[in-house]
């Protein structure tokens, strides 16, 4: 037991970076982790010996994710009701705001959202992420092209007014 | 160079990207992005996105780990009902030895105790592993040691001699308790083992320093009210032995 608590306490510190950055405040990233922790625990019992610990804690996650999403304690755009098309423009601008980013991530719908930053901040392999969500490796792949994409699109969108005014 | 596929796939782009191709893939990506600007703006981007997404937020890696997520706070859900069991059937030491029942009624007056219990096991938990680090002054200060608790808690501190008990004193550090600053102090067997008085002054209630026993997780826990200060030694020992040295702790505070 002692020895599973170090192994959870170990992954604390990316389960609360990767809430931070899903859902965009630190109050509701705790929160998330902190539900996270208590089903954990609680399931324990089911975790297998020897498999993955860091997948099986972010499978959780993601679980309790969507729940906190159905229960409105978290609100973001699901692809559902995405109708954020904004053309693509190609940008080369190394000095985006870090600020857009973060506003960026909150407008992209949470299912693109989650592969984007489970492979970009986590840097968790394809597989992983397709086990962790439950989704197939062609599904993971869709969702990070098109989240990528949208990403991109919207740090495009968001600088490219005050661009224009410099100019 | 020369035979380039006509497309290249969105799926490779991204492994490109996320650096997971291996060299003779990654040759066929860079040739392909020598030729298609466009997707070669795309890859940068996404690199770029990859490191911006690690600048704003892994300074959330070393945020400290808020107490609550500590499993120590979690495992105290599930041992409540054990540790009112323990308190209400516990044995008691009323005076200095000799056994009696303890009360419920007391159990009202008891949280404050029952509070630093909790925080007394967690801070064993959390500085007993530590290997460089265990105290934040070592035992060849302890004079100084003392002094700084004993100011800080605005009471007399002292760290008992457990020699006697097997125990040497490794040091102590400061810690911020329910009411104010707390005192630790670490000892240590010769097999390494590690026990941990916490010191918590300002308990309310005049406590009768009768011994109260509780566990949470492996640790064991025997507290006591002495005057206004809260004592509780921590230890991963069987009851029996912890008394021991509980017992030893006590003579040793009031010799």
């Amino acid at each position: 037991m002692d020895n599973m608590n170090a192994n959870i306490v170990e992954q604390i510190p990316r389960l609360r970076r990767y809430a931070r950055a899903l859902t965009g405040d630190s109050h509701s990233a705790d929160d998330l982790v902190q539900d996270t922790l208590e089903r954990a625990w609680s399931k324990l019992y089911m975790w297998r010996r020897g498999s993955d610990l860091r997948a099986w804690m972010f499978s959780i996650m993601h679980n309790t994710f969507i729940n906190h999403i159905r229960k409105n304690k978290i609100v973001t755009v699901s692809m559902d009701d995405d109708v954020l098309e904004i053309p693509t423009r190609a940008t080369q601008e190394d000095d985006l705001h870090l600020r857009d980013l973060t506003a960026a991530i909150s407008k992209l719908a949470y299912e693109y959202r989650e592969v984007v930053l489970l492979i970009g901040l986590e840097q968790m392999s394809y597989e992983d992420v397709a086990k962790v969500l439950g989704i197939p490796m062609g599904t993971v792949m869709s969702r990070l092209s098109r989240g990528r994409g949208k990403l991109r699109s919207l740090m495009a969108g968001e600088s490219a007014p005050v661009l224009r005014r410099v100019k | 160079m020369s035979k380039q596929s006509k497309q290249l796939s969105e799926e490779k782009l991204h492994a490109y990207v996320d650096g997971r191709l291996d060299a003779a893939h990654r040759a066929e990506v860079e040739a392909w992005l020598k030729q298609n600007p466009a997707d070669a703006a795309r890859v940068d981007d996404y690199r770029q996105q990859n490191v911006m997404l690690q600048a704003l937020f892994n300074p959330v890696l070393n945020e400290p780990i808020p107490l609550q997520m500590h499993p120590q706070a979690h495992q105290r859900n599930y041992l409540q009902p054990m540790r009112y069991a323990a308190m209400v059937g516990g044995m008691v030491l009323s005076g200095i030895l000799g056994w009696s029942l303890h009360s419920s009624v007391e159990q009202n007056s008891q949280q404050p105790v029952l509070a630093m219990v909790n925080r007394a096991a967690l801070a064993h938990v959390v500085y007993t592993p530590e290997v460089l680090h265990p105290v934040e002054v070592t035992n060849e200060q302890e004079e100084q040691l003392t002094k700084w608790l004993s100011k800080r808690l605005g009471n007399n501190i002292r760290a008992p001699h457990l020699t006697a008990a097997g125990y040497e004193l490794l040091g102590g550090r400061l810690l911020p308790g329910n009411q104010g600053p707390v005192a630790q102090f670490m000892y240590q067997d010769a097999r390494g083992m590690r026990l941990t008085l916490y010191i918590s002054s300002k308990m309310a209630g005049k406590g009768d320093a009768s011994f109260r026993y509780a566990k949470e997780g492996k640790v064991g826990v025997f507290y006591w009210v002495d005057e206004d200060l809260g004592y509780a030694l921590s230890g991963e020992l069987a009851k029996p032995d912890l008394l021991n040295v509980a017992n030893a702790v006590y003579q040793g505070l009031n010799q």
